[in-house]
């Protein structure tokens, strides 16, 4: 029952990963091409019923234009339908990042599809969100994964070897888990060059995340390497004759494999939420790379928060996955306890 | 009492610790407010160096700390860039609205999180405590900056709250009662958004503590001598509840400071948040230092008043030879 359950989140988060990862295939259009004519579209409505009544086997969409007298205001144009179509050859991309590809899910002939609508410069909502994940994600993994390996490192230090490394450690850690991390997150991005390329911006990012969170992963390895290092088969095999590096590779590490995963499936959200938060402040990634951080900036501007209500959509696109992240951790929890109280 | 003062002593080592570490940090940070004028045409390279040399930014970093301290002594804190100014006053007018949001926001989340924490604790299982652990749950998985994004595009299309700043204009014209009415309501939006992002882990944790100490042997003894449950639960399982409980409090102050941080820059309050992130980005080294200065004092002062409640409250820290 409760593999099952881990089972479910697993393949779940899994699938919407796996949406972001092809975005190039789901996303209609390439995330920083522009339509000048088209700003702040609202989404459309895909239908399959026309306004004469008729029904429609494919689903179609009324293109835009500009209401009569009006500069913002998009009005419907119900003389001809756009047909959507499916599996198109469009704009270029690189799928996976290395193979070229002009497939799309979905596309239309004559008008562009606006399932979200357009920001500013009439670039696809849609398809930035999905792009916007690959950032926001990536660095959300990548985060946590370089975190988990630092807690790794610095933990068995602590643990193996104790003396002062044990109190270095552990009193620095202390410091980090004190102080709120947002202040942390901030103090460190403070000093840390302002203008850069997305790319530098994204390692950038990554790292102080791991400067911001190495200590509690830190903390709970030390606790388990502490209690395993004085177990009788550790004891043993040292009798034989076991090196440190052995003892460690064999016996040790794969002790805190569970306390790790579980850390890592806590830490990605929180990473992505930070990864978010500083772009959306504008120190985090900058435009026109997307990232769902700085997709909500445009949010800041008071004429977008009262007129434009779908630029709030990457909002909302992220709340499934902080909902399979946190399951998943609370299920690996779950098993780690059923684990050790079996 | 000497438990007090070596806590407070500890205290000053962690202030004196984290201003020597951002000085540090400043100085191997690229770049200073100045650069950015030597991209004008217009200002010389003369005239951007004797800028530099007045706020002695070519100085090495041994007579900037102390000149510095010095002015902290002066009640300066340094001086603002951007703003030309002292830092001090500066911060002390963010300062003053950033508390009193994350005072109220703490009491206010509190006070909803004990009440029904308790509530689930004592009905486990049954419908209240369900329905409150989903309600936890899925403000859990809503982050605070999407909630707090979310509160706002309804406040702003509602028109039921005031979105943004501390007042309305004409403030001043206003009677005392209706100032306050009217501050009242713009701290509404930020209030709710800080509430709603710390009570999910706050009332799970309450209804943790109580329901283990509801179960506890004494606990049943005493209901068996027939003691009232409302007395009971009162009067015994929340004094001892209150230990862990307490604990958190000092950790919630910093969640809340966190958390205020990007409510406060999403809904516009002028505490703060903003200012350090308009610090940070225009590279206006000694608002970022005091900025981060005093955000740690404030955590420090939450983390010492739940330390002096739980000696108030917990008869077993105060017996203990020497303190803690």
């Amino acid at each position: 029952m409760r593999r099952r359950r881990l089972i479910i989140w697993l393949t779940a988060l899994a699938a919407l990963h796996a949406v972001i990862v092809c975005a190039g295939f789901f996303a209609p259009y390439d995330p920083v091409e522009q339509d000048r004519q088209r700003p702040y579209l609202p989404p459309m409505r895909i239908r399959m019923v026309d306004v004469h009544g008729q029904f429609h086997l494919r689903p179609f969409f009324y293109a835009l234009h500009l209401r009569e007298g009006s500069f913002d205001e998009f009005q419907e144009s119900t003389d001809n339908t756009v047909p959507l179509r499916f599996f198109v050859s469009g704009s270029r991309y690189r799928l996976l990042g290395v193979a070229p590809c002009r497939w799309h899910l979905f596309g239309a002939d004559g008008a562009r599809v606006y399932l979200l609508g357009s920001d500013g410069y009439g670039r696809d909502l849609f398809s930035r969100i999905l792009y916007g994940g690959q950032i926001s994600l990536l660095a959300g993994l990548l985060g946590a994964g370089l975190t988990v390996f630092l807690g790794a490192v610095l933990g068995t230090a602590a643990g193996y070897y104790g003396g002062w490394r044990d109190e270095l450690l552990m009193r620095a850690a202390e410091l980090f888990l004190a102080l709120p991390w947002l202040y942390l997150l901030f103090a460190l991005r403070a000093f840390l060059p302002l203008a850069v390329s997305p790319l530098e911006a994204f390692l950038l990012v990554i790292l102080v995340f791991s400067a911001v969170g190495w200590a509690r992963p830190a903390r709970l390895v030390r606790g388990v390497v502490l209690s395993v290092k004085e177990r009788d088969f550790v004891r043993a095999a040292r009798g034989f004759g076991a090196t440190n590096s052995y003892l460690l590779r064999r016996h040790i590490l794969p002790e805190t494999s569970s306390v790790l995963l579980t850390q890592a499936a806590i830490l990605a959200p929180q990473f992505v939420l930070a990864e978010m938060t500083l772009s959306f402040l504008g120190l985090g990634v900058p435009e026109p790379t997307p990232s769902w951080g700085n997709l909500l900036a445009n949010l800041q501007q008071y004429n977008v928060l009262v007129s434009y209500w779908w630029m709030y959509a990457p909002a909302v696109a992220i709340v499934p996955f902080f909902l399979g992240y946190l399951f998943l951790a609370s299920s690996l929890q779950e098993s780690a306890d059923a684990y050790k109280t079996r | 009492m000497r438990y007090f003062l070596r806590r407070l002593a500890q205290v000053v080592f962690l202030l004196i610790g984290v201003s020597i570490l951002t000085f540090l940090f400043s100085t191997l940070a690229p770049g200073n407010y100045f650069d950015e004028m030597k991209l004008n045409p217009q200002i010389s390279p003369e005239t951007v160096a004797s800028l530099r040399a007045q706020y002695q930014l070519d100085r090495p970093i041994l007579v900037r700390y102390a000149g510095w301290v010095n002015s902290i002594a002066h009640g300066e804190m340094g001086f603002s860039f951007a703003y030309n100014s002292p830092v001090a006053p500066l911060l002390r007018v963010r300062a003053r609205n950033t508390l009193l949001l994350t005072v109220t926001a703490t009491l206010i989340a509190w006070a909803l999180a004990l009440a029904l924490g308790i509530w689930s604790a004592t009905s486990l299982g049954r419908l209240p405590d369900r329905a409150i652990s989903w309600a936890t749950s899925a403000l859990l998985v809503i982050p605070d900056l999407v909630l707090a994004l979310g509160l706002l595009i309804l406040a702003v299309r509602s028109g039921w709250f005031p979105t943004g700043g501390l007042v309305s204009v004409g403030f001043e014209s206003l009677s005392p009662l209706n100032k306050l009415r009217d501050v009242a309501m713009h701290m509404t939006l930020p209030v709710v958004a800080l509430v709603l992002s710390a009570l999910p882990i706050l009332v799970r944790h309450v209804r943790a503590a109580v329901s283990e100490v509801l179960d506890a042997p004494f606990l049943r003894a005493a209901a068996g001598h027939g003691i009232p449950r409302r007395r009971l639960l009162y009067r015994y399982a929340l004094r001892a509840a209150a230990n862990p409980l307490i604990s958190l409090f000092g950790f919630s102050v910093g969640a809340l400071l966190s958390g205020s941080l990007l409510v406060e820059v999403v809904t516009s309050w002028p505490g703060l948040g903003p200012l350090l992130v308009e610090a940070i980005l225009a590279r206006d080294l000694y608002v970022v230092i005091g900025g981060v200065l005093l955000s740690t004092v404030f955590l420090v002062g939450g983390n010492f008043l739940a330390d002096m409640m739980l000696y108030w409250a917990d008869p077993r820290i105060r017996t203990e030879p020497g303190g803690r």
